[in-house]
């Protein structure tokens, strides 16, 4: 039980998709300016996410490894998780229309997310069972949506806060975003 | 060879898997929706005020849109939608976009030298450019050389001068224009006045001989409403343009057609010879 507590502790702070691994980085800039559509974005992700960490620890475990061929992951991968986000946005629109409306616009964009991607690369690297693959993958998500709603919140105040018209905007964005993984730091080496 | 048959064995799985889940639980498509959907452009570019050539269509089908806000489909286009939504057919207007200024280097004064960069943005930021009259045309070329089109011309005497044949009307040089001296106005319109000074008559005289002087002699012998006064200013009603006669009592030839002219032989060097 500590060593699920430590992978999820280890996935959402000490690892942080975005803000230490650097994967997502397209979707964190583009959709944070406001918190909504941040927090929209972040459900998308941690539902996608975690069914295609399922999908593909399947698969590798399944179809690649027993057939040696584990190097051809990389466009399997991708097949896979682009056929789940389309299966996935049918099934949201035919089942829950207001989840739709809420998250529908952000599937295609997910769709070819490297973090979504890297996620399930990660999985395939360091060997974990379905289980762990997908408490780790949900747990990913789940730092992806924190780093998101952060960092959505921070441009928020931005917007109304006096910054050199140079720095307007994307600048001071990065900026931000690079201070707030230094922040995260300082997560550096708990849970083991 | 096993490496390819996997790949072709997850691909068809896919696809399949996608097919099934579409028959079985996709929604049902409204088929004007699709109709329509056909016939847009798909560029995606905006211009409707809607995010996207989908939206727009959706918006038309719930009536919330009227067809015709589309400046990249062609009038035959417009004219198939609005047979399918049952709307009776909408011509869209064909508007140009027309420099609101006549002076040039031989009708305006200049009360200034002005010596720095060529472009009418940066000379106005020196106490709004250096003719006298300051609602006027700089003649520098910055809405020439926004043209997409290549439909604005800087005269060799420093004027900027729309063809309307080349004019499609995107509205770039509208935004350029640190006067504010372009506008869009319906390309059937026969006359227009080519002044934008809001000053006094005689003011406006000594500052250029092209200006409007602001007699009403045009107002008095248009048709009723066919032309209005604007302070000292004035203006074409647009809705109900007078006829291309009337330029006739215009008195400093402000009130003209926009006649297409051939382009100048000098090539319009953005004012590089001021």
């Amino acid at each position: 039980m500590g060593d699920y507590f430590s992978l999820i502790i280890g996935a959402i702070l000490v690892n942080n998709f975005v803000l230490s691994r650097i994967l997502g980085i397209c979707p964190f800039l583009g959709v944070s300016r406001s918190l909504k559509t941040a927090s929209g974005m972040g459900g998308a992700v941690l539902f996608v996410m975690t069914l295609a960490g399922l999908l593909t620890a399947m698969i590798n475990q399944w179809i690649l490894r027993p057939y040696h061929v584990e190097y051809l992951r990389t466009i399997v991968f991708i097949l896979a998780i682009a056929g789940l986000v389309q299966i996935v946005e049918v099934l949201l629109q035919r089942f829950s229309q207001p989840l739709y409306k809420a998250l529908g616009i952000y599937l295609p964009l997910i769709t070819t997310n490297c973090a979504v991607l890297g996620s399930a690369i990660i999985c395939a690297d360091e060997g974990y069972d379905l289980l762990r693959s997908t408490i780790f993958c949900f747990a990913s998500a789940v730092g992806f949506a924190l780093a998101l709603l952060l960092f959505s919140s921070l441009r928020e105040k931005l917007e109304l806060a006096k910054t050199p018209q140079c720095m307007e905007g994307t600048p001071i964005a990065l900026i931000t975003a690079g201070l707030l993984a230094m922040a995260f730091l300082g997560f550096a080496g708990l849970g083991g | 060879m096993q490496a390819l048959l996997i790949l072709l064995g997850t691909g068809l799985l896919i696809g399949l898997a996608i097919g099934l889940v579409v028959k079985f639980f996709g929604a049902e498509s409204d088929p004007l929706l699709d109709a329509i959907n056909e016939l847009m452009p798909g560029a995606n570019c905006g211009a409707c005020g809607f995010p996207g050539c989908g939206s727009y269509a959706a918006a038309m089908v719930k009536q919330t849109a009227k067809p015709g806000a589309c400046p990249s489909m062609s009038e035959e286009t417009i004219q198939k939608i609005c047979r399918l939504l049952g709307v009776s057919e909408e011509k869209r207007e064909r508007k140009v976009a027309v420099v609101f200024c006549s002076g040039d280097d031989e009708k305006a004064t200049r009360r200034a030298f002005y010596n720095g960069v060529n472009n009418c943005r940066d000379a106005m930021q020196v106490a709004a450019g250096a003719k006298t009259c300051t609602y006027g045309c700089l003649g520098l070329g910055a809405c020439a050389r926004a043209c997409p089109f290549g439909a604005i011309e800087i005269t060799p005497k420093h004027l900027a001068v729309v063809h309307p044949d080349l004019c499609q009307a995107c509205g770039k040089c509208v935004q350029t224009c640190p006067k504010k001296l372009i506008r869009l106005v319906p390309a059937s319109a026969p006359i227009h006045v080519f002044c934008s000074s809001p000053d006094k008559g005689a003011l406006k005289r000594s500052a250029c001989k092209g200006a409007c002087i602001g007699c009403r002699k045009c107002v008095n012998n248009a048709g009723e409403n066919q032309m209005r006064m604007n302070g000292f200013l004035a203006v074409v009603n647009y809705g109900d343009p007078p006829p291309a006669e009337l330029a006739k009592v215009c008195p400093t030839g402000a009130l003209r057609s926009n006649i297409p002219q051939p382009k100048s032989a000098t090539l319009s060097d953005g004012g590089k010879n001021v």
